[in-house]
C-alpha cells in the first residue's frame, strides 16, 4: 500500500545540506496500522509530507496506493487522508463549515451526508455550528481527524494524533483509530507515544533519518532481548546461596541460555517481595517452562509465580536508539 | 470549478468574520469616497479664489476643462484629482486580503491541510486571487456609483458631471482599476509566500501604491496630462506587468518552500 525505495530528502540550511530522510526503504501492507517511531527531528513529518505529496523527495522513489509519487500526485492526494501535526482549522468558521470546504475540495459527492456522518461519529454533531476556535484541543483534533477521512481514503497518515491531548481525549482518538483499523484502512501513524504504538500498531518502524528497525513489537523484543521466563521463589532458609544453587541446576538444562538471580527482598510487588527471582533466557518458554518448574520443585524450591519477562516497547525503542539495530532486525 | 468555488466561499466567509479585514474592505473605501464628495461640496459653496486658478494653470490646459468657467473648472479639476483615491481602493483591499489569505493561513497552520488536498497551485491561486480581487473591485465600483450620485447633486453644471463619466474616468474605473487589482493581488501573493507575518506582507504589498502616486502627483503638478489615452497606455503597461506577475507569482508559490519555511 505504501512502498519506498531509497527515499531521501535533503534541505538547505545555512549554506549546508541537511539530510532529513536518508535512504528510506519501507513496505506498509494494506489494512495495516504501521507505527513510525522516532525522536523529534528524526524526519517523520518530512516522510509523511513526501508520502502525501506535499514536498518532493530529493532522491529515491515511493508509491502510495499503487501510484508513484511525482507522477500521480493529485491522484495520490485524492486517495490519502492526512492529519497534520497541528489541526490547522479555520477557527472563525463552524465545525460543519470546516468540513464542508474540505469535502468539496476532495470532490466528495454527498457533502452534507459525509460531513454529518463524521461529525456524529466523532461526537461533534451537537457543536456543529460552533466556531472551531471555541473548541478544546481534543475537539479540534477530532475535527481534524474527521477532515482527513471525509473522502474515505484507503490510506491515512496520522502525525502525532494524541500529542497534547488529555487522557480522555487521547483515548477517544485511539478508539477511533481502532475503528479505522476495523474498516481495513492502512494507517501510517507517527507517534512519540510508545504505549499508543504498542496498543495500536501491527508493526513499527524505528526511524532516525534512516530506518533502524522494522517489525512487530513482539518480534523486535525477541530480536533484542530474546525470550525470558521469570520464576519467583518463596523466601528460603539459606537465602542467596540456595537461590544460586538452584540457578546453577537450571543453567545445566540444555535449552537454557542464561540465568540471573535477583534478590527481591526490596521488590515493589508485595506478592513476591522477600524471595528471589530467577530470570531464565531460553528459546521457547511455552515448551520449556514445565521442565524448569519440575526441575526446581524436585530440588525443593517453592514457586510462587512463573511469568514471561516482557520488555516494554520503551526498552526496545531506547535500545534501538542507543545501540542501533541488532543483527536479527529486519531492515 | 467546485474546488475554486469552495476556496472562494471559504475566503469570503472568513473575511466577513475577520473584523480587521472587513473594516478595511468596507470602511476604508467609504472614507476615501467621502474626500471627493466633500471636495465637490466645498467647491460648490466656497467662492473661487483667483490664486487657486492661477496655480492650476498647468492642469487647466487639459482640453477636458476647455470652455468651462472658473467655478466649473475648479470643481472638475479638484474632483478629478481625487480619481487617485478610486484607483487606490481596489489596491488596498486586495493587498490586505491576499496578505491575510496566505500568510494568515501560514500563521494558523491551516495551509498544510489545504495543500494536502488535490487542488492544483493554479486553481488555488486563481481562487485566492479572485476572492481577494472581487471585493476590492466591487467596492470601487460601488463607491464610484455613489460618487456619481453625489456628483449629480453637487456638480455645478452638467459639464462638470460629464467630466466624471467621460472616457478617461470610464477607462480608469473599468479597465485600469481591475488590471491594477490583479497586480495588487499578485504582489500580495508574492510577498505573502516570502514573509511570515501578515502585517509585514500588507506593508510590503502597499508599495504598489507608489507608481499610482507618481502618476497623480505628476498630473497635479501639470507634468503629466491625464486623459483617456494616458489611461489606455497605463492599462496596457499594467496588463503586461500583470501577465509577468501571474507567471512570477505562480512560480514563486512553491508549496515546499512555504511549508518548510514557516517556522
Amino acid at each position: 500500500m505504501i512502498r519506498t525505495e531509497a527515499l531521501c530528502k535533503t534541505f538547505q540550511a545555512d549554506k549546508h545540506e541537511v539530510k532529513a530522510v536518508d535512504g528510506l526503504n519501507l513496505d506498509v501492507n494494506p489494512g495495516e496500522v504501521f507505527g513510525f517511531l522516532g525522536p523529534n527531528g528524526a524526519g517523520k513529518t518530512t516522510t509523511v509530507r513526501m508520502l502525501a505529496c506535499l514536498i518532493a523527495p530529493s532522491a529515491g522513489r515511493a508509491w502510495v496506493n499503487g501510484l508513484e509519487i511525482g507522477k500521480s500526485n493529485l491522484a495520490i492526494q485524492a486517495s490519502v487522508g492526512i492529519l497534520t501535526e497541528s489541526p490547522g482549522l479555520y477557527e472563525r468558521l463552524s465545525a460543519r463549515y470546516n468540513l464542508e470546504i474540505f469535502a468539496e475540495l476532495y470532490g466528495v459527492k454527498d457533502v452534507k451526508g459525509q460531513v454529518e456522518k463524521y461529525l456524529r461519529l466523532l461526537g461533534l454533531w451537537d457543536r456543529r455550528d460552533a466556531e472551531a476556535g471555541t473548541f478544546s484541543k481534543g475537539m479540534k483534533q477530532k475535527l481534524a481527524i474527521a477532515r482527513a477521512l471525509l473522502h474515505e481514503p484507503p490510506v491515512v497518515f496520522l502525525d502525532e494524533p494524541t500529542a497534547a491531548l488529555d487522557p480522555e481525549a487521547a483515548k477517544t482518538v485511539r478508539d477511533f483509530i481502532e475503528t479505522l483499523r476495523g474498516q481495513g484502512r492502512t494507517i501510517f501513524l507517527c507517534t512519540h507515544n510508545l504505549d499508543e504504538a504498542e496498543r495500536l500498531c501491527d508493526r513499527i518502524g524505528v526511524f532516525r533519518q534512516r530506518l533502524i528497525a522494522v517489525d512487530t513489537p513482539d518480534a523486535l523484543r525477541r530480536q533484542l532481548f530474546g525470550r525470558q521466563t521469570v520464576v519467583s521463589l518463596t523466601p528460603m532458609p539459606e537465602g542467596a546461596a540456595q537461590a544460586e544453587k538452584l540457578a546453577g541446576i537450571v543453567r545445566r538444562l540444555p535449552f537454557v541460555q542464561h540465568v540471573t538471580v535477583l534478590d527481591d527482598s526490596m521488590g515493589s510487588n508485595t506478592d513476591t517481595r522477600g524471595g528471589y527471582k530467577l530470570v531464565i533466557s531460553l528459546d521457547d518458554p511455552a515448551l520449556r517452562n514445565p521442565t524448569i518448574v519440575q526441575t526446581l520443585v524436585a530440588q525443593g524450591a517453592q514457586i510462587r509465580f512463573v511469568n514471561e519477562l516482557r520488555h516494554s516497547l520503551e526498552d526496545v525503542y531506547l535500545s534501538l536508539m542507543h545501540n542501533g539495530a541488532g543483527p536479527a532486525s529486519k531492515l | 470549478m467546485k474546488q475554486i468555488r469552495a476556496v472562494v466561499r471559504k475566503e469570503w466567509t472568513d473575511m466577513l468574520r475577520n473584523k480587521l479585514v472587513f473594516y478595511v474592505i468596507v470602511f476604508v473605501p467609504l472614507l476615501m469616497l467621502a474626500i471627493p464628495v466633500v471636495m465637490l461640496l466645498v467647491m460648490r459653496m466656497a467662492p473661487v479664489n483667483p490664486q487657486d486658478l492661477e496655480e492650476m494653470q498647468g492642469v487647466l490646459k487639459n482640453p477636458i476643462f476647455a470652455e468651462m468657467d472658473s467655478l466649473e473648472a475648479l470643481q472638475s479639476v479638484m474632483a478629478s484629482n481625487m480619481m487617485v483615491l478610486f484607483l487606490m481602493m481596489p489596491l488596498m483591499v486586495p493587498v490586505t486580503v491576499a496578505s491575510y489569505s496566505i500568510v494568515g493561513e501560514k500563521v494558523t497552520r491551516s495551509l498544510e491541510p489545504l495543500l494536502a488536498t488535490p487542488i492544483t497551485t493554479t486553481r488555488l491561486l486563481v481562487a485566492k486571487g479572485f476572492a481577494a480581487a472581487a471585493p476590492g473591485i466591487a467596492m470601487t465600483w460601488v463607491c464610484y456609483a455613489l460618487f456619481l450620485a453625489a456628483a449629480r447633486l453637487l456638480a455645478v453644471s452638467d459639464r462638470v458631471f460629464g467630466v466624471f463619466v467621460n472616457p478617461m474616468w470610464l477607462v480608469a474605473m473599468f479597465v485600469l482599476a481591475p488590471l491594477m487589482t490583479v497586480m495588487a493581488v499578485m504582489v500580495g501573493v508574492i510577498v505573502s509566500s516570502r514573509v511570515s507575518d501578515p502585517r509585514a506582507a500588507e506593508q510590503l504589498g502597499a508599495l504598489i501604491l507608489l507608481p499610482l502616486m507618481v502618476l497623480f502627483i505628476g498630473a497635479m503638478s501639470g507634468f503629466i496630462m491625464l486623459n483617456s489615452a494616458t489611461f489606455w497606455i497605463s492599462s496596457a503597461i499594467v496588463a503586461i506587468a500583470d501577465v509577468a506577475l501571474v507567471y512570477l507569482g505562480t512560480a514563486l508559490f512553491q508549496r515546499e518552500t512555504i511549508l518548510t519555511r514557516w517556522k
